[in-house]
């Protein structure tokens, strides 16, 4: 077994044995980069110098008996849009380029002082619009499982890069779906926590009130891992939730499934697009949990079908003016050949931001535009409400909620770049969960006919993550899904 | 020009006093150097994200208490959305429909820039939100140069009713909105560094009929300048309306040079400032527990002094204002009152005598060396007719420069008056022998001889003599 192949969990295990240190992981893992990253693209950028300097003061540390405990020396990658400091975070996007960040964000901060090792940047959608990660403009990211399909996005850098063993796990963030759809198009976990469980501060702001950082690993053990480094209060985001939560990890064992009441949603089942092998992949998966002991209740999400229409109005608002500070004035790219400064903003902007980009600011600076007549952004907070509410009214009901992530697996790339609509669409399984702001999870349940791999969503109430890692550790370990080895 | 009623409302931003700015750690500082107090939050960096200073909270709640207004239980932040380079985020976060503070009421009164007394009574205000301030832009002619420093600074944007008929009324709501700021310590309101803001809105309409059209003279950052130039647009507005000429919905300027406002530009349409709740700060929400806690320990307003002035120590409506413009000064009184018989001497001598002294002198009254006792003792020896009335004009400058007692000063200066009635009598029988003219003309009844008399017994004792003292023996010797 190669040290590519561990898993995070494992990798700990074995830096608190000696049997590695943290400079030979680093080390087998930029091989592995040199290898195969020109096929997956999954990284924007990696300082190795840099990577290898944090690996060896982390050993150092362990040597010296000072070690900062289980996580020191792991290495972990994040995506493109989370800051650390004296690297840039381009988000994807050529707009900001040139402004090395000046701080960390809190993820990176917990991260480093948990000895973590920040290995490199993740591709992305541009500022995490897309699903595909094909309107990064930095590079293509191709799906290690088939190397012409897309990874899914906005994380796909991050989701590409476990899949292709170039990084033990990573970062990324879901506004949408981000972090969930990428983790089932490349056959790995990614949990989307609780609105607030993560800090935002140094996550450049796609949708504000949607976003939220999670964990993308190759099993469900190291997502709580990884949890459990990075959720807590802080003082520097006034929605981030009070409290830390230090032991997502070792609740896994010794959960009993027998009893746990399961949601199945029909609406979910029914969407426009649902490939014939995703529903049934999921439904053994359900009846999987079921034979494991689970009772199976059926659950209405009735306002299911609105989602999308309501998150694209809110999320592209909130963008709008997110992304309004970047105009060239205080740093990255402007456009100099004017003395006009209304030319200067048109010019810097249109040529920083890509096209999907540009179209989500007219959506939300539209949107926005009516406010006073109540169109469109009250509307849509109403219907935020109704969904929330179906969430609440369904997990009455049950302990959590079983679906599927997307409605198709991996597609040829450039599919549903040209078709922006589609590609909306594609969102209706995952959105919902951000506009309630609770917490969902990816976890592969099997492959379609082509072999593409197959996602199985948990969803919990705000705040469930114990029990959505719990049930989602159980039903890795019981029922063992084979993924098509990746062949790079 | 009487025939049309004004209505004019003021928007005024006021830099609230705290140790930091509204949403980071940097500090809230006038006069540091170019783009010091800036970071990653208020330079609006890829990532940052907003929290607010628990001190801007209590400077607006207190504002709104020490304004009568409504405190509003649950508030919340809103985005405004437009472009300058200004402004870091291209947005900025203010309040929209739901301020901290709403209802409140601004006292005016004491007399306007033109020296007419302004009839007391209380303009309604409409709000009080909190918002940031921006950064500094200066034009260099082929570029233009942005200092961040400012960018941050909490404002407490008050927004008046449109209640106003006059310059004047408008220069004493300023004035009170002013007094009530520095009265409790929210905002010092240094006009020169920035920290008090106006824009006027100012229409005019014959009585009976619908509201005019308003104008906007913006920024306008001087009392002075907010009195003239709605003198300016009254007298413009009103040749106008008198030529037919239909005004148009504007933003206009003062120009100080020219003495007139000028057009900036037209305003057909509201402008779309894109509001929306501001996703990355929670609502606030206040209990009635917290704000009654705030109350009991809300300063004293300067309309509280005017009434304990008036009530306990008998000085008139006028007075009272004048001396508690300054909140400095209606402490010193406050003290010095107390400790005489007539708090209306004091009063008098710190308005006229002490007040021109210290104008001649350019300073404020924190400056010298004056301390209310050494009021109370100087008005007490006048109350006891230890020196005269004019006296006090000639022991006040002393007091001022000097850490001295009023008496030691009285007697330095020989300015103890002759109470001994063998001295008095001495100068009063050479003053008759020496003026048979006047005795003569007293004796025939005629009242002003008496005076003469008596200013000629104050000459002969130098000052000292005690004048009610002479007059009796005067009547005494010549009935």
């Amino acid at each position: 077994m190669s040290l590519i192949d561990l898993k995070l969990h494992e990798a700990a295990d074995k830096l608190a044995a000696g049997e590695v240190t943290s400079r030979q992981l680093c080390e087998a893992l930029l091989a592995r980069v040199d290898a195969v990253e020109e096929k997956v693209g999954a990284l924007v950028s990696i300082n190795n110098e840099r990577v290898l300097a944090a690996a060896d003061a982390s050993d150092a540390r362990r040597a010296s008996g000072s070690s900062l405990g289980r996580y020191d020396g792991l290495p972990i990658t994040i995506k493109d849009n989370i800051v650390e400091e004296g690297e840039e975070s381009k988000c994807a996007s050529s707009i900001i380029d040139g402004l090395v960040n000046v701080y960390d964000s809190t993820v990176v901060r917990k991260l480093k002082e948990a000895g973590c090792v920040v290995f490199g940047r993740a591709n992305m959608d541009e500022f995490a619009m897309g699903s595909t990660t094909e309107t990064s403009q930095i590079k293509k990211t191709c799906n290690p499982h088939d190397l012409d399909c897309v990874p899914g996005g906005s994380s796909g850098g991050s989701a590409a890069g476990v899949a292709s063993k170039e990084f033990l796990g990573a970062l990324g963030s879901d506004t949408g779906g981000s972090i969930r759809q990428p983790a089932s198009f490349c056959g790995i976990v990614g949990l989307k926590p609780t609105y607030g469980l993560v800090s935002r501060f140094g996550l450049v702001a796609f949708a504000s009130s949607l976003d939220q950082i999670g964990p993308m690993s190759k099993d469900v053990r190291d997502s709580a891992l990884i949890l459990d480094i990075i959720n807590g209060e802080d003082e520097k985001d006034s929605t981030a939730l009070p409290g830390k939560i230090t032991d997502f990890e070792a609740s896994l064992e010794g959960f009993d499934i027998k009893g746990m009441k399961l949601g199945v949603p029909a609406e979910y089942f029914e969407v426009e697009g649902m490939e014939a092998d995703v529903k049934a992949s999921v439904q053994a998966a359900i009846a999987k949990l079921e034979a494991m002991g689970a009772e199976i209740v059926p659950v209405s999400l009735p306002h299911t079908k609105y989602a999308i229409a309501t998150y694209y109005v809110i999320a592209t608002a909130e963008a709008c003016t997110n992304l309004a500070r970047f105009e060239g004035v205080r740093y990255g790219n402007r456009y100099t050949e004017t003395d006009d400064i209304l030319e200067m903003y048109n010019e810097t902007r249109s040529r920083g931001f890509g096209k999907e980009v540009q179209r989500r600011i007219m959506l939300g600076t539209y949107v926005l535009s009516s406010y006073e007549d109540h169109k469109y952004y009250h509307r849509a907070q109403k219907v935020r409400t109704l969904i929330r509410q179906d969430f609440e009214k369904a997990y009455e009901q049950c302990d959590l909620i079983v679906a599927p992530v997307a409605p198709e697996t991996a597609f040829k790339s450039g599919e549903s770049s040209e078709d922006p609509m589609k590609m909306y669409l594609a969102d209706i399984l995952t959105t919902s969960v951000n506009l309630a702001g609770t917490c969902g999870i990816s976890v592969p349940c099997g492959q379609d006919s082509k072999g593409m791999p197959i996602g199985l969503q948990v969803m919990g109430p705000a705040l469930g993550e114990k029990k959505l890692l719990q049930l989602a550790y159980a039903y890795e370990q019981n029922a063992a899904v084979e993924l098509k080895e990746v062949e790079l | 020009m009487s025939e049309y009623e004004v209505i004019i409302g003021l928007e005024i931003h006021v830099q609230a006093k705290t140790k930091s700015k509204v949403f980071c750690s940097c500090k809230n500082e006038y006069g540091a150097p170019p783009n010091s107090n800036v970071c990653p939050i208020c330079l609006a960096h890829p990532g940052v994200l907003p929290v607010v200073n628990q001190e801007a909270i209590n400077q607006i709640v207190k504002a709104g208490l020490m304004t009568d207004s409504k405190i509003a239980l649950y508030s919340k932040f809103d985005r405004k959305s437009y472009f300058y380079p200004d402004q870091p985020k291209n947005y900025q976060i203010t309040q929209f429909d739901l301020p901290f503070v709403e209802a409140g009421k601004i006292p005016i009164g004491g007399k306007g820039l033109s020296g007419e007394m302004i009839e007391p009574r209380e303009i309604g205000m409409e709000r009080i939100h909190l918002e940031e301030d921006v950064g500094k832009s200066t034009h260099h002619g082929t570029h233009s140069t942005v200092d961040y420093n400012r960018a941050g600074v909490p404002l407490l944007e008050t927004v008046s009713m449109p209640e106003m008929h006059s310059a004047d009324e408008a220069y004493a709501y300023v004035q009170s909105l002013q007094q009530i700021m520095r009265y409790g310590g929210i905002s010092d309101c240094d006009q020169e560094k920035g920290q008090f803001r106006c824009d006027v809105n100012i229409s005019i309409h014959k009585p009976g009929t619908p509201f005019g059209t308003k104008v906007e003279i913006k920024n306008l950052n001087s009392t002075r300048h907010i009195w003239l130039s709605i003198n300016y647009e009254i007298e413009r507005q009103t040749e106008m309306v008198e030529e037919g000429i239909e005004i148009h919905q504007e933003t206009r300027r003062w120009n100080d040079a020219r003495q007139e406002t000028v057009h900036m530009r037209f305003k057909e349409t509201a402008d779309d400032y894109r509001y929306f709740p501001e996703p990355d700060l929670p609502p606030v929400v206040l209990s009635s527990d917290q704000i009654e806690q705030w109350r009991s320990e809300m300063p004293m307003t300067p309309k509280a002094y005017r009434e304990q002035f008036i009530n306990e120590f008998k000085v008139t409506e006028y007075d009272a204002h004048v001396l508690t413009l300054d909140k400095a000064n209606a402490d010193f009184f406050a003290e010095a009152a107390k400790g005489v018989k007539k708090p209306k001497t004091v009063a008098n001598v710190m308005m006229n005598t002490l007040n021109s002294l210290l104008s001649e002198a350019g300073k404020e009254l924190f400056e010298t060396e004056l301390k209310p006792q050494d009021l109370i003792d100087l008005v007490k020896l006048q109350e006891g007719n230890v020196i005269s009335k004019s006296a006090i004009a000639k022991i006040l400058p002393v007091l001022l420069e000097e850490n001295k007692s009023a008496e030691q000063v009285a007697k330095d200066l020989d300015l103890v008056q002759q109470n001994d009635t063998g001295a008095l009598e001495g100068w009063v029988d050479e003053v008759i022998a020496a003026n048979p003219k006047a005795v003569g003309e007293f004796k025939e009844g005629q009242k002003n001889a008496v005076n003469f008399l008596m200013g000629q017994v104050m000459k002969a004792s130098r000052g000292k003599a005690n004048p009610p003292m002479v007059i009796q023996m005067i009547n005494k010797k010549l009935s």
